[in-house]
């Protein structure tokens, strides 16, 4: 436990790298869930391909692969379209960045599955008594659609959130000092990392059970009008 | 029980022109027209699949006919043929704005189900007609009363029956201080002991002057309330009367059929 103590503050900074990387990514996995469900929903069959390509390939790549390629592989990229166009010097791609916007995109792809059986689920009589009525497609959204599929969405939601807090340790591999690289080097400097493992599995512990209890909620506040089984 | 009379063209409130709608290669409507003057009650009737529901349908847009003209107080709803080559709407504000016009009550009630029996109906007021909300809530009042659903205003719709969440969606339809409304059915979805309740509400409308298009089995209404009956046969009209007259002498050898097979 002393030694839990004296690298407290180690152990504080990478939890907060590690909340605010699965806080942003889950911003941006809802955005682009959000783009990818109604992508998939979409009467345009170009948009419906895109929408799919994205799920499929996304679902089917190990994260650790897509990681490992969005930040190497991007930076490889950027440097050479810098080089090329000579508009930019080399570039060093920050690892929180990369670390978002690839957890914002594999997720992305899971929250698009989410939210389309979601919408779907909302019977289609109450989007055309909406239309019915004279609101416009994005009235009907944020009045009828938003507030239920919010409910229809959360046991799935909630599984992703949990899956994407526990994959934030992948940006260790990359060099990000998350929670769990900053207690792997201090438990292997100290020889003790069992101690320091130990100290991480709880503090994943706590995350999960205070989520658990913002999302709880949620639920409730979406309940509203369920017939309550 | 009023004669269709002779008005002038400004009476006009819902005119409709060779409405034709296909879904792939059948042809569901093959050129249906109706004119609605105002305070008129037209009751469609036909048998499941002459293509009554998918005509309402097409009035506020919510099928797209594949050609046609509607009119909703002497305006056309702009069509156009789209670069595809679909006909479909052209102005999408016009179409909210028509549709607000055109109150439609749904068969399965449809109402939002996260919403109270009164958030359910100032919701068009305070968002389409931008009403303020505390003018909203008093109208609402007076048309749940008007439907006999005060009391139940603070309802969500699963904790009501049918009968109360029909007369609620009508509520919400009357909120909308429509020019033409349209009822899909209103009763088809409900036990037979909640059917009353609902036909009396919409006889009242009847009664108090409003101009509907009340797609309906139930012949009795159509007979007492209508001023005009309009019957349907696989996508076209095959008679249209006035209701006294269709009823007891049909022209139509298809009408008479139909009437016999529904009195049993």
């Amino acid at each position: 436990m002393g030694l839990i103590f004296e690298y407290r503050q180690i152990l504080i900074e990478g939890t907060i790298v590690t909340i605010s990387l699965a806080v942003l990514s889950l911003l941006l996995s809802v955005g682009f869930g959000l783009l990818g469900a109604f992508a998939k929903l979409s009467p345009s069959r170009g948009l419906r391909r895109i929408g799919n390509r994205y799920t499929t390939f996304v679902r089917s790549v190990p994260e650790l692969v897509l990681m490992m390629l969005i930040f190497y592989g991007g930076q490889a990229l950027l440097n050479d379209i810098g080089q090329a166009t000579g508009l930019w010097g080399y570039v060093d791609v920050n690892q929180f960045i990369a670390g978002v916007l690839t957890l914002g995109f594999i997720f992305g792809a899971y929250m698009a599955e989410t939210f389309r059986g979601a919408i779907l689920a909302i019977p289609r009589g109450q989007i055309e008594a909406a239309l019915s009525v004279g609101m416009s497609a994005r009235q009907v959204f944020t009045l009828v659609t938003w507030p239920q599929m919010v409910r229809y969405a959360l046991p799935s939601f909630t599984n992703n959130w949990l899956v994407l807090v526990k994959a934030t340790a992948l940006v260790s591999v990359i060099g990000l000092h998350d929670l769990v690289w900053n207690a792997f080097s201090a438990g292997r400097s100290n020889h003790a990392l069992f101690t320091f493992m130990f100290a991480v599995l709880v503090i994943y512990l706590i995350i999960t059970a205070v989520s658990d209890g913002a999302l709880r909620w949620v639920d409730r506040k979406y309940s509203v009008g369920e017939r309550k089984a | 029980m009023a004669q269709p009379q002779a008005k002038p063209e400004a009476d006009l409130s819902l005119q409709v022109q060779d409405l034709h709608k296909s879904y792939g290669k059948v042809e569901v409507l093959k050129g249906v027209s109706l004119e609605a003057r105002q305070g008129d009650v037209i009751s469609m009737l036909g048998s499941s699949g002459s293509g009554k529901s998918t005509f309402l349908r097409c009035l506020n847009l919510l099928e797209t006919p594949n050609s046609g003209t509607v009119t909703v107080h002497g305006e056309d709803i702009k069509m156009a043929t789209d670069r595809h080559g679909v006909f479909k709407p052209s102005d999408a504000k016009q179409v909210e704005r028509i549709r607000a016009r055109l109150a439609m009550v749904f068969q399965s009630f449809n109402l939002w189900s996260h919403m109270t029996v009164l958030e359910n109906v100032i919701a068009g007021p305070i968002h389409v007609l931008k009403q303020p909300r505390a003018e909203a809530i008093e109208k609402a009042k007076a048309v749940l009363e008007r439907v006999g659903m005060y009391d139940r205003r603070d309802y969500y719709p699963s904790h009501i029956s049918g009968g109360q969440q029909q007369r609620a969606a009508i509520a919400r339809a009357l909120a909308m201080e429509p020019e033409v409304m349209l009822f899909d059915e209103p009763t088809s979805a409900l036990d037979p002991e909640l059917v009353g309740e609902v036909l009396k509400v919409i006889r009242s409308l009847a009664d108090e002057g409003r101009t509907m298009i009340v797609v309906t089995h139930e012949m009795g209404f159509a007979r007492d309330v209508s001023s005009e009956v309009i019957f349907l046969h696989q996508g076209l009209v095959e008679e249209q009367g006035a209701p006294d007259k269709m009823f007891t002498n049909p022209n139509s050898a298809r009408f008479k059929e139909f009437l016999s097979n529904t009195r049993n």
